[in-house]
């Protein structure tokens, strides 16, 4: 799955790049359209296009609709699908490691941690006045990012991080921290269990413009710092050493790369739960059709991870009308099985 | 795409939307979300006027026929605004919030309902919910009917001769138990029944190991039907080794009850007592019928 850049890749150049990342985009501008379009409420898409230009002759209760909750949830699942696949092929670059995803360095258990705190603890009557519905979101990006610096901390000695320390760093903390969540769990009700179980399915349900406009610096961030690590992720793919040997500043870059995915990865799960698999099958997905350069995985898989992620949504809140089913389940459930036929299929064609 | 800035104005200007609507007596479509709630609104007479409930609306059955807006804590206010509801009734155990956020953004009329599990929470959901439809003067009759019914059945059962204690499981799959302590729906009913919760050592639902059960010393299993079923029947539930060598065991007491029916405090919860409590003292089982039984032409 990681190997290295094709040779050829090279004379393919510039002109295969740009097709890919027009087709993409191209996608992408059909999913946010039909994610406006699509929903329980039976709104024309006349209706939709007037209301976002605001020559709106909608009723007011359509308008909200279209500008409430579904340009949010739209521009949310985008973000989010997109920093997920970016921060899985950066953290499968990073640990030379298929099987890489942010979960890896402890943000979804740390979120998860916290966010279950919430659920169960409740708020200090302090601060239930000032952060209100926010106190949940807020404490699970704090637990994501503190998971993911102690594991950094573990894992490094001079300003030099070894990237298998972090990865069993990684393991363990991630099992201390499930081991509290379980701990919490124990002693929840019925109802907060109940509520813990849909969080950690995930869902693009609770989008309001605060959330948006909440995920966007880290997710913008991440994507767009993510194009400056290409080259030192590409260079990573032959070893650290030789990444060193090639001029790269392979250290500040390591570290930089884990925190800005922290960052990220902790604010969608902050935004709407823990939703696995978009990270770890996304870059795969591009990898098969484009090859390991990344270049060109890393925008690539931005495009791809929103659009993916906002069709596992539109099929999240559309099968059941009008109850909506975890997004969670659904990016697991389409996503697993194509995952497998893309690695039999591949396998078939080139037997190891 | 518009800026940003744009975009919050505009959804300042779209909030004053949530207006004071009154519910049309005769026309109004209402999604009731929570099973009591919804059993009040069908007992006062507007069952016609669902047009979606949740999951844990279970009763009347023709409720199970309706469109489901899902399990009561994951809403979709998109999903609950598809139906264009002139009231919604929201049990305050309803949830996430951000989505009850979203719907009163919607303008869509919304009706908490208080929902505890004790005598007097019944009696205050049943005026609630009256209120939010209208129906004022029936809910009255009916909130004092359900409390005097509950009153003469605690009448009959304080004449009980001794205490049962009994233990309350929620299911039997796989691993351990897990049964109700304190602070429970289950524990509130035992208690009304004449009975005594056989675990009293933690607060909620958990899981109870074979030797905390028969530490418990329960005399009578109670559990729901739905588990009993998945277990094989009642004489499968007693035969197993989790129970073996606890009085209810070997006097083979299995109290078996629909979990709507015994935990929900709906208008039926002089019922469910009545028959729990016929089951927890079989001696009193004549003067439950004489004296607690629902008065002929009342509307219970």
């Amino acid at each position: 799955m990681t190997s290295l850049p094709m040779p050829n890749s090279a004379w393919k150049g510039r002109s295969r790049h740009a097709g890919i990342l027009t087709l993409l985009s191209l996608l992408s501008v059909v999913a946010v359209i039909a994610s406006l379009g699509v929903g329980a409420s039976a709104i024309s898409p006349g209706t939709v296009l007037r209301t976002l230009l605001h020559t709106a002759d909608a009723s007011p209760r359509d308008a909200a609709i279209v500008l409430h909750l579904r340009l949010p949830r739209t521009l949310l699942g985008f973000g989010l699908g997109a920093a997920l696949a970016v921060s899985g092929a950066v953290m499968q670059g990073l640990f030379r490691n298929p099987l890489a995803d942010p979960g890896l360095i402890g943000v979804s258990a740390g979120g998860a941690m916290a966010a279950v705190a919430v659920i169960v603890l409740g708020v200090p009557a302090l601060l239930a006045g000032t952060v209100g519905l926010l106190a949940l979101p807020l404490a699970a990006f704090a637990g994501s990012l503190c998971t993911t610096l102690a594991i950094q901390r573990i894992a490094s000695d001079d300003g030099r991080t070894d990237v298998s320390t972090l990865l069993l760093a990684g393991i363990a903390i991630n099992a201390i921290a499930g081991a509290v969540t379980g701990f919490l769990i124990f002693g929840s009700d019925d109802r907060q269990l109940r509520d813990i179980t849909f969080w950690s399915m995930g869902s693009l349900g609770g989008a309001t413009w605060t959330t948006v406009l909440g995920l966007a610096p880290f997710a913008l961030g991440a994507v767009f710092a993510a194009g400056r690590w290409a080259g030192v992720l590409d260079a990573l793919l032959l070893g650290e050493r030789e990444a060193g040997l090639l001029g790269f500043d392979v250290e500040p870059a390591k570290r930089r790369i884990v925190i800005a995915t922290a960052a990220a990865v902790g604010a969608g799960v902050a935004a709407a739960g823990v939703i696995g698999f978009v990270g770890l099958v996304v870059p795969h997905l591009v990898r098969l059709m484009a090859g390991a350069g990344h270049r060109l995985l890393l925008p690539a898989s931005a495009l791809l991870g929103g659009t993916l992620m906002l069709c596992a949504d539109m099929l999240a809140r559309t099968v059941v009308i009008p109850a909506e089913l975890p997004i969670g389940l659904v990016t697991a459930l389409l996503g697993g099985p194509f995952f497998l036929w893309l690695l039999i299929r591949q396998r078939r064609s080139f037997p190891p | 795409m518009m800026k940003p800035v744009i975009l919050l104005a505009a959804l300042l200007l779209l909030a004053p939307q949530v207006s004071a609507q009154t519910f049309p007596q005769t026309t109004g479509r209402i999604v009731s979300v929570g099973g009591a709630v919804t059993e009040i609104v069908a007992k006062l007479g507007l069952g016609d006027r669902l047009v979606a409930v949740d999951s844990t609306s279970l009763h009347p059955p023709e409720m199970r026929a309706l469109p489901q807006v899902g399990y009561m804590r994951a809403l979709s206010a998109e999903g609950v605004a598809a139906l264009h509801p002139d009231l919604v009734l929201l049990s305050d155990n309803a949830g996430p919030p951000a989505a009850i956020e979203q719907m009163r953004g919607l303008g869509i009329p919304l009706k908490l309902i208080p929902d505890r599990p004790t005598p007097d929470g019944v009696a205050d959901k049943i005026r609630a919910v009256g209120a939010a439809l209208g129906r004022q003067g029936e809910a009255e009759t009916m909130s004092r009917e359900t409390t005097d019914r509950l009153a003469a059945v605690s009448r009959v059962v304080e004449k009980a001769a001794g205490r049962p204690r009994v233990l309350f499981l929620m299911g039997l799959g796989g691993g351990a138990p897990v049964a109700a302590g304190r602070n429970t729906a289950a524990d509130a009913m035992i208690r009304l029944a004449g009975g005594i919760n056989a675990i009293d050592g933690y607060d909620g639902y958990k899981p109870a190991s074979g030797e905390a059960i028969l530490d418990a010393a329960p005399d009578v299993l109670l559990l729901p039907t739905e588990a009993v079923d998945a277990a094989g029947g009642r004489d499968a539930v007693l035969a197993l080794p989790q129970f073996a060598g606890t009085p209810a065991a070997s006097s083979g007491r299995l109290v078996v009850m629909d979990t709507l029916y015994l935990l929900g405090f709906g208008p039926r919860l002089p019922d469910a007592v009545a028959d729990l409590a016929r089951s927890l003292h079989p001696e009193l089982a004549q003067d439950l019928a004489n004296d607690a039984a629902p008065r002929p032409g009342g509307l219970l």
